[in-house]
């Protein structure tokens, strides 16, 4: 069956679709942002230069803020603008605003901030000394731990154990739009209009910072070219700059960032720090999993708590295992602040983990298929946090189809005799198996109570209100699939709004893989609910639904017809914040990545010459859709694992240029093959899991396990660059 | 910002010297443009557009020389049959650079003025003994390309002179080849490169993003020349450092540039080159 088509495609391969900076708006003035140039102090003086007048410009500070100087998310610590202290390079202290883009760039050039430094905290591998504290008595902003059995006696009678060390990077999310942001003020009420994720997130920001009611504010997401998390948190920010503009000028104001600022001075991937001890029986079957995560929180909180939660509860990886300790920390160092992105913490320790598998089945002398087939969970056993999984899944179902696709086991073998006669070129095959858990966290859902609504239209279409955006992924389209097949409509006659918080409930963030599961089936309730509204039955056909609304609508011309739904916890879902314990996920996707790779030794080159991706995620809801997700997961985190370097400098990022922070080309990337499984999960959408994260997590371990079955080494640090492979050769002595 | 538009090559030069050295020629703007505006604030410059200097355009065969007009691009060359014939090293260099669009705007003479030390086409024309023409108001000097640089983004060219052509001799090759090591496949600016050429006036070997200026390696060329045995990756390295001087910077690090120059070269010299003995394989 042909995948329906997403609405707003043409429009985006056109190149008609209208971002934030192709609105045009009459009166509208830029803003731009000075920031610090110092990781920490206190900021001693501002200096306005001579080479503009000052009177042409708009200059808001610290003290223009109508309300608390806080951006409000998990903790209100990031200030909306530094006052008297800064805690990274880049933090934003002074804004200006002028009618023309030119102006505001010289205006920035002429701003000093003088800040009288302090030590600053930037490796958050080692314990800050007592000048470099700055949060709690140890600069740490979240612990966290799970347990089940007892891994020390476990660890003392296991046959093998294996002690290993991993570290991932940052990395930028790459959004081809960068961030932006317009606001203004109309009758007393303030509106911002740009590009994001999560238009509450952005709404209850304001309303807090501005100290400002729910109805004078308003916010509209602009058509959206990606976020990848980036566009989680942040955009709370440059709303509230822009707002805050708009204003003191008593103009709209447009805050649109140049690639250079973006990369500079937005979030990025949490980079990671991971430690393995892992016990296994003479069997090679899994006895005991000690695991450490440490991650580098940045400057502020922001999510770095929940991306540590996330993170440590996929570490232990989709296997049994009897004893599991993991504990977690993310802590604060003084390094542009860290934030949400694809995978959210689950890509960093499952890098760890799938790289920690491969070199356990070597120490237990079993193959890297073997001892994962011996490890996945089967139903009826639980997981790290003592979740019992039964899905009816059958794990080995898909790590046999991966093996099977990619060919595993005999290009195994020819590449032994390629690597043996070729002057340069080696070649290898990694695998990977790992799960990804859609929805938010524990009883995070519980907490959002998402909204849903559907309503009527007088010409009998209906209209799909939620918050949740589409930001490339398809969200429009699986929308209109859902609710069409929910009332026995035909596409077409679903309208999807704007997400514009004066018209559309709080469906909750475009984040963690939720919209189609999550959303989705609240979107399916809501259509219930307006079929139950109109008075007809669970089975009324379609035509019957559009003459009902048409009918109802002229018969009542005035009243609102809505269909609503808001989220409960499927039955049987218990979690325990303080032990950790319980079912973490609803659900979880579960997946087998293979990649094979060809080293080249002149210029120690890794390129992915073949990638297979094969997961079981429900129910595909559009092939096309559903593809691409996975597709460009796979590229995304191909960079990850291979070239996206960050240059640091101060806690800042010295490369800020997309030709020094390298993503992959189209040349780099190879043909991507793609298989779904299908076990429909009773609480999504049509059967619906989520998948927009899972294809972050399988990439990057099975590439470096591909280059350590093509050298011999062992990889334990991402990006693997021909620089760091080189090294790691060197100090193996097989360079 | 001022723009100039010129229609002959004399109405150019005069222009560049009455704007007293400021002002700055432009011929695809590849890379004057990477830096404008917002890195460079540009009101206060001068540009002198070339593009409508039609004559410096196409490039020509004669008897004994290949000559590129100073607005010849590298999709110019790599579309030309007979430069992939006669120089093949060219073609092989400028299918390296950027992607399509920037190979069907860039010019060999833009990038040899821009004076990258990373810059793709100049290694392969200075591998082929390419002759560079400049003309001013006052007249017309021919420098030889391995002569053009002084250091860092300094060269012989003088603010008022103009690249007008760039000249290659048609020599028969026994070997030529280029390599570009980037951190990706397109787009990416060259870590470690070298392009390597042979005929019957000696060997050439320049490479590029190994030291301020793309330069010559004089020593590994006399060695080659004199036939002296080079048997593994590390006979190669004394003889680069004589004339290179790799560093640290955010692509990559002086250890990997010199170790992977010296890899590239043993293993594209290993198999034309008697003296480049296979015994001390390289992994
Ligand atoms: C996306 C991108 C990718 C790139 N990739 C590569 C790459 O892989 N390899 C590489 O080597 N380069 C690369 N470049 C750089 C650039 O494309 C090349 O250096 C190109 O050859 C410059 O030519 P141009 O005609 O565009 O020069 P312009 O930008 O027009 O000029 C460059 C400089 O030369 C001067 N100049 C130009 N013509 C003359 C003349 N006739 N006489 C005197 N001075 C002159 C200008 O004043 C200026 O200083 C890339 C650039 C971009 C934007």
């Amino acid at each position: 069956m042909a995948s329906p088509r997403r609405s707003e495609g043409i429009s985006k391969l056109t190149g008609r679709e209208r971002y934030v900076d192709d609105l045009a708006i009459d009166g509208c003035w830029w803003g731009m942002t000075a920031r610090s140039p110092a990781p920490r102090g206190r900021i001693r003086e501002i200096r306005f230069g001579k080479g503009v007048d000052w009177s042409e410009f708009v200059v808001v500070d610290h003290r223009d803020i109508p309300g608390p100087n806080e951006v409000r998310l998990i903790e209100l610590d990031q200030p909306v603008l530094a006052a008297d202290r800064v805690r990274h390079v880049h933090e934003a202290v002074v804004l200006v605003a002028h009618p023309s883009r030119e102006m505001c760039r010289r205006a920035i050039r002429e701003i000093e901030i003088v800040v009288d430094r302090e030590p600053p905290a930037l490796d958050f591998r080692v314990t800050p000394s007592p000048d470099q504290i700055q949060y709690a008595d140890d600069n740490v902003l979240k612990h966290l731990r799970i347990e089940k059995g007892d891994v020390e006696r476990a660890l003392a009678g296991a046959a093998h154990v294996v002690e290993e060390v991993y570290e991932t990077g940052a990395q930028e999310h790459v959004y081809l739009e960068t961030q932006g942001m317009l606001a203004w003020e109309d009758d007393g009420v303030v509106t911002v209009s740009g590009s994001m994720q999560c238009p509450y997130y952005v709404l209850n920001a304001l309303i807090h910072a501005l100290g400002r009611d729910e109805k004078q504010v308003r916010v509209v997401q602009t058509p959206t070219g990606g976020g990848f998390g980036g566009k989680e948190d942040y955009p709370s920010n440059i709303a509230l700059h822009a707002a805050l503009l708009a204003l003191k000028a008593k103009h709209p104001v447009k805050i649109i960032y140049d690639r250079g600022e973006d990369l500079a001075a937005t979030t990025k991937r949490h980079p990671s720090l991971v430690r393995h001890r892992t016990g296994v029986d003479s069997e090679g079957r899994l006895v005991a999993q000690d695991i450490e995560m440490i991650l580098d929180g940045g400057a502020y909180v922001t999510l770095s708590p929940v991306v540590l939660s996330r993170g440590i509860i996929h570490a232990a990886g989709p296997y049994a295992c009897d004893n599991v300790r993991i504990v977690g920390r993310a802590v604060m160092t003084n390094s542009v602040p860290f934030g949400a992105f694809r995978g959210f913490g689950a890509p960093q320790s499952l890098f760890a983990c799938e790289r920690q598998m491969d070199r356990v089945a070597r120490a237990a002398s079993l193959s890297p298929a073997e001892i994962r087939r011996r490890n996945l969970i089967r139903d009826g056993q639980t997981t790290s946090t003592s979740q019992r999984i039964d899905d009816g899944t059958d794990r080995l179902a898909v790590l046999d189809a991966a093996l099977r696709r990619s060919d595993y086991d005999a290009k195994r073998e020819a590449h032994r005799s390629f690597n043996a006669s070729h002057p340069y070129l080696r070649r290898g095959m990694g695998l990977a198996s790992f799960y990804h858990g859609a929805g938010f966290t524990g009883g995070g859902e519980v907490y959002l109570a998402s909204t849903q609504h559907v309503a009527g239209l007088p010409d009998g279409r209906v209209e799909v209100r939620s918050a949740s955006t589409e930001i490339g992924q398809g969200t429009r389209t699986i929308f209109a699939t859902i609710a069409a097949s929910r009332l026995g409509l035909d596409e077409s006659d679903i309208v999807i709004a704007e997400p514009d918080t004066s018209r559309v409930p709080n469906s909750g963030p475009t984040v963690a893989s939720r919209t189609a599961m999550v959303v989705g089936h609240l979107l399916e309730l809501a259509c219930d609910d307006l079929r139950r509204t109109l008075g007809l039955p669970k089975d009324a056909p379609g035509d019957a639904v559009r003459a009902a609304i048409i009918a109802r609508l002229a018969s009542h011309p005035s009243e609102e017809l809505v269909g609503k739904a808001r989220y409960k916890a499927p039955p049987g879902i218990q979690w325990d914040e303080q032990t950790y314990k319980g079912d973490a996920y609803g659900t979880f996707a579960w997946a087998t990545y293979v990649a094979e790779v060809e080293v080249d030794l002149r210029m120690f080159e890794t390129r992915v010459i073949a990638f297979d991706a094969v997961q079981e995620i429900g129910k595909v809801l559009n092939e096309t859709l559903a593809r691409g997700q996975i597709q460009g997961g796979v590229v995304q985190a191909i960079g990850w694992a291979l070239t996206e370097d960050f240059v640091w400098k101060d806690g800042a990022m010295a490369n800020a240029q997309l030709t020094n922070y390298i993503i992959p080309s189209a040349c780099d990337v190879p043909p991507i093959g793609v298989e779904f499984l299908e076990n429909p999960y009773p609480h999504g959408a049509m059967g619906a899991k989520g998948i927009g994260e899972l294809p972050m997590d399988g990439p990057a371990p099975a590439i470096c396990n591909a280059v350590a079955d093509a050298l011999g080494v062992e990889p334990t640090t991402i990006p693997l660059t021909p620089e760091r492979l080189m090294d790691l050769m060197t100090e193996a002595g097989v360079a | 910002m001022k723009l100039l538009t010129p229609g002959t090559v004399p109405e150019a030069t005069a222009m560049l010297r009455d704007s007293g050295g400021r002002a700055k020629p432009i011929a695809g703007a590849t890379d004057v443009f990477v830096h404008w505006p917002v890195r460079v604030p540009a009101d206060d410059e001068i540009f002198i557009d070339l593009s409508g200097l039609a004559e410096l355009r196409p490039h020509r065969w004669t008897d004994d020389e290949l000559i590129l007009g100073a607005l010849t691009t590298y999709w110019d060359v790599i579309t030309d049959p007979r430069a992939a014939e006669e120089f093949a090293i060219l073609v092989q260099a400028a299918r390296t650079v950027g992607s399509i669009q920037i190979q069907t705007r860039g010019t060999w003479a833009g990038n040899i003025a821009n004076a990258s030390p990373a810059a793709d086409g100049v290694p392969a024309l200075m591998a082929r003994d390419a002759v560079v023409e400049l003309t001013s108001a006052e007249g017309v000097e021919q420098v030889p390309l391995d002569a053009f640089y002084l250091g860092y983004k300094r060269f012989v060219m003088k603010p008022d002179q103009l690249i007008t052509a760039i000249r290659l001799p048609r020599r028969p090759h026994h070997f030529e080849s280029f390599i570009k090591v980037g951190t990706r496949r397109a787009q990416a600016i060259t870590k470690v490169g070298v392009a390597i050429a042979h005929s019957d006036a000696g060997w050439r070997i320049v490479a590029n993003s190994m030291a301020p200026t793309v330069r010559r390696c004089r020593a590994l060329e006399e060695a080659l020349d004199d036939q002296a045995p080079l048997r593994s990756p590390n006979d190669f390295t004394p003889l680069l450092t004589r004339d290179l001087a790799p560093i640290d910077d955010i692509r990559s690090t002086a250890a990997y540039r010199l170790g992977v120059l010296a890899r590239v070269l043993y293993h594209e010299l290993a198999p034309v080159c008697g003296s480049v003995g296979p015994s001390g394989a390289a992994s």
